[in-house]
């Protein structure tokens, strides 16, 4: 009996903070908590998902090299340095990046405001230094604005042939528009929210305390002025929440758009591929198999009973380091802008290469998640009953035009490498396959009969003696 | 005198520096030059250096871009066998693609060596004052530079090949694309040894124009697939006559 009553003791307690706090938060708050969770438990899922997909991809030895690792996230990631070997793009998407960062502190205030029902929340803990944060992201955010209506003219208006390629048409331009767009509808929160602020501070200062707004201060009297207060904090509100939304659809929207680079760069140049630039990775199976061939020894003999696939034919024959570059894309086209076969008008463009493989990823990914969970990626493949791999997104045509020149490699400004993928598609075709390229048939024969190039009638030092 | 490293076993002596010639140097008619060019240039300064003759084979670098692992193993496995029963230690060649292979991929598969590119050990050897270089029949003349893929932006070596033709007193003028940002001249991944896929254009025409609207009157290169390349193109243009395409090493041998 005692216990029952205890029981019901806690019961009633918990029940009075409940109603306590619903009395304390308003209609609004109450919107605010209910959407905001809605966002975030879909955003989970959305980045779960990525998560993985990438994790279709196959063990990598990312180790190898620990120096430095940080001090790159920290100058390519964090630092852009990469991106200024463009200095107009450079600037312009630094804008925007440097708004998006600082944003990120005004947003943790909108949180509070949000859940609590205040108004400005850290304005009279951070003093002066709240205005300075406030005025610098609205100094960035005009910035912002303009550096968006350069990067949609860019796309829309002057063509930029990296920015009209066929791999672009359709979803993928829409996607780089419908974030510039997003973009400008949030700035355009922001200064509504502020300009209808900053008028409200002269009429109300108890309510809306007292913060410079160096850009609102003129934007406000110039757009607002002589509207009644009514109407202002009517303003004021829908700015808010404008903002707001933007931002929980952009939450929502990133798992499925090419922007998940302001994520993912940062992992993706944190586990850069430690080997040098000139060497393709090493295949031990088949330098075992052949080492045995000559009769020499074979110091890792650890064979498995499964017989490998060589290179890669679908997504989970890559790394998921492969796979981490493809969502990690956001389809700039620096790499297929610099590619000497794009260049002259072949199929191969870098860029598609990347998002083939993202999109194959997404596509097996979702398929694996219909069938039974099973142990490993290649069972959870095998139990798929698809038909497809990357061969059916990338031609072989697209593959055998690469000449290595690593150029794509090079403008990357996230250290994404398409290149790695394309060699481990040619070494899927020959050894997997056994197809490749017509011309490359006698290569082959006369580099494994007469180890030369070339099917040569004399001997390889005749040269000294001509 | 180019003697073999088995004739120098065979005497129970050890090479300054081994010659990789490739199978360019040993079999293309143009690059075949070079590699004598090269060693007149390594005999005036008066080094003691070996080829391995026939004992040589093919890096495999065309074999493995073109995804034949089975066909590069076999050779790279050929080949330090070779270089470890030599107890070979520092090697030279004048293509980047063995350059590269030697140097980034051979050390997986059991072979260390000390490996250096041509124009790198042109460029020791003018520092440690070994060699000397006259200047004078480039004084003034406009040439180019053309950066390989392989020694380039795989390697990072940008400067040795530039320092080598400042030193014949020439007017060096970059190409737009130059350096990190320089455009192959179509042969690297193997496809020097297949037609180039369908397009609007041959790799080798773009990089040609790109040489020839510099005003130079000489490409300087590093790789004989460049060289083949970049000479391709120009006839392509029936600029074959008026502008020239040189290995960094022909240029120096005719300055000594």
């Amino acid at each position: 009996m005692a216990f029952g009553i205890k029981k019901f003791r806690v019961l009633y307690h918990f029940s009075l903070i409940c109603v306590q706090t619903i009395a304390i938060l308003k209609m609004a708050s109450i919107i605010f908590i209910l959407l905001a969770s809605a966002v975030f438990y879909f955003a989970f899922k959305a980045f779960y998902t990525v998560y993985q997909n990438i994790n279709l991809g196959k063990p990598y030895d990312w180790k190898g090299q620990p120096n430095g690792r940080i001090k790159d996230v920290l100058l390519i990631a964090l630092g852009q340095k990469k991106m200024f070997d463009r200095p107009l793009a450079a600037f312009m998407h630094l804008f925007i990046y440097v708004a998006f960062l600082m944003t990120q502190v005004e947003l943790i205030e909108i949180f509070i405001d949000g859940i609590f029902g205040t108004h400005r929340f850290l304005a009279p803990y951070l003093g002066s230094f709240y205005s300075f944060i406030i005025g610098f992201i609205e100094v960035l955010s005009l910035l912002a604005f303009f550096a968006t209506l350069v990067f949609l003219s860019r796309r829309n208006l002057l063509k930029l042939p990296r920015f009209t390629k066929a791999e672009l048409l359709g979803w993928p331009s829409t996607d780089a528009n419908l974030i510039l767009l997003g973009e400008i509808l949030l700035i355009f929160g922001i200064f509504t929210m502020n300009g209808a602020d900053h008028l409200l501070q002269q009429i109300d200062p108890a309510h809306y305390p007292p913060v410079v707004l160096p850009v609102s201060s003129i934007l406000g009297p110039l757009l607002f002025n002589g509207l009644d207060t009514s109407t202002l904090v009517f303003l004021e509100r829908f700015g808010w929440w404008q903002h707001v939304i933007v931002v929980f659809g952009f939450i929502l929207y990133l798992p499925y758009s090419k922007h998940l680079h302001i994520f993912l760069a940062f992992p993706n140049v944190y586990f850069r591929d430690p080997k040098s630039r000139g060497e393709m990775e090493n295949m031990p199976a088949i330098m075992n198999e052949v080492k045995s061939m000559f009769g020499l020894p074979v110091l890792d003999n650890s064979e498995s009973e499964e017989l490998p696939v060589f290179g890669a034919g679908d997504v989970t024959d890559l790394s998921w380091k492969n796979l981490l570059d493809a969502y990690t894309c956001t389809e700039c086209g620096r790499c297929t802008s610099v590619c000497p076969a794009n260049i002259t008008g072949k199929k191969l463009s870098p860029r598609k290469i990347m998002m083939d493989v993202r999109d194959r990823a997404t596509e097996l990914g979702s398929q694996i998640k219909k069938v039974a969970p099973a142990t490993n990626a290649v069972d959870k493949k095998a139990a798929v009953s698809d038909d497809k791999n990357l061969f059916s997104y990338i031609s072989r045509e697209e593959i055998r035009a690469c000449t290595s020149c690593n150029a794509c490699v090079e403008a990357c400004p996230v250290l994404i490498n398409p290149l790695d993928i394309i060699l481990q598609m040619r070494r899927y075709e020959v050894l997997t396959e056994s197809q490749t390229a017509e011309a490359w048939t006698p290569m082959f024969t006369s580099l494994e009969n007469q180890g030369c190039v070339w099917q040569v009638p004399q001997e390889r030092d005749a040269w000294i003696h001509s | 005198m180019i003697k073999t490293m088995s004739e120098f076993a065979a005497s129970g002596q050890q090479p300054e520096v081994l010659y990789w010639v490739g199978c360019a140097g040993s079999f293309d008619a143009r690059a075949q030059k070079v590699a004598k060019a090269f060693c007149q240039i390594l005999d005036h300064v008066g080094i003691q250096y070996a080829v391995l003759g026939q004992e040589e084979k093919c890096t495999g670098d065309p074999a493995r871009r073109a995804g034949n692992e089975f066909v590069f193993q076999m050779l790279a496995i050929q080949n330090i066998e070779t270089l470890n029963n030599y107890n070979i230690k520092s090697i030279v060649t004048a293509c980047p693609h063995c350059f590269n292979t030697l140097k980034n991929e051979y050390p997986a598969l059991g072979g260390n060596y000390h490996v250096v590119h041509h124009s790198q050990y042109l460029q020791q050897l003018l520092d440690s004052g070994r060699l000397k270089v006259e200047g004078g029949s480039f004084k003034g003349k406009k040439i180019t530079y053309h950066d390989s893929c392989y020694l380039g932006r795989i390697n990072g070596e940008y400067t040795a090949p530039r320092e080598l033709i400042t030193t014949l007193d020439a007017d060096l003028t970059e190409m737009k694309r130059s350096k990190a940002n320089g455009l192959c001249c179509g042969a690297g991944g193997a496809q020097m040894f297949k037609e180039d896929e369908a397009g609007d254009k041959r790799i080798n025409t773009e990089r040609a124009e790109e040489a020839v609207a510099t005003g130079a009157e000489a490409i300087a290169a590093n790789c004989p697939w460049c060289i083949t390349m970049l000479t391709d193109g120009l006839k392509a243009m029936d600029k074959q006559d008026s502008v020239m395409v040189y290995d960094i090493s022909e240029l120096i041998l005719q300055n000594i």
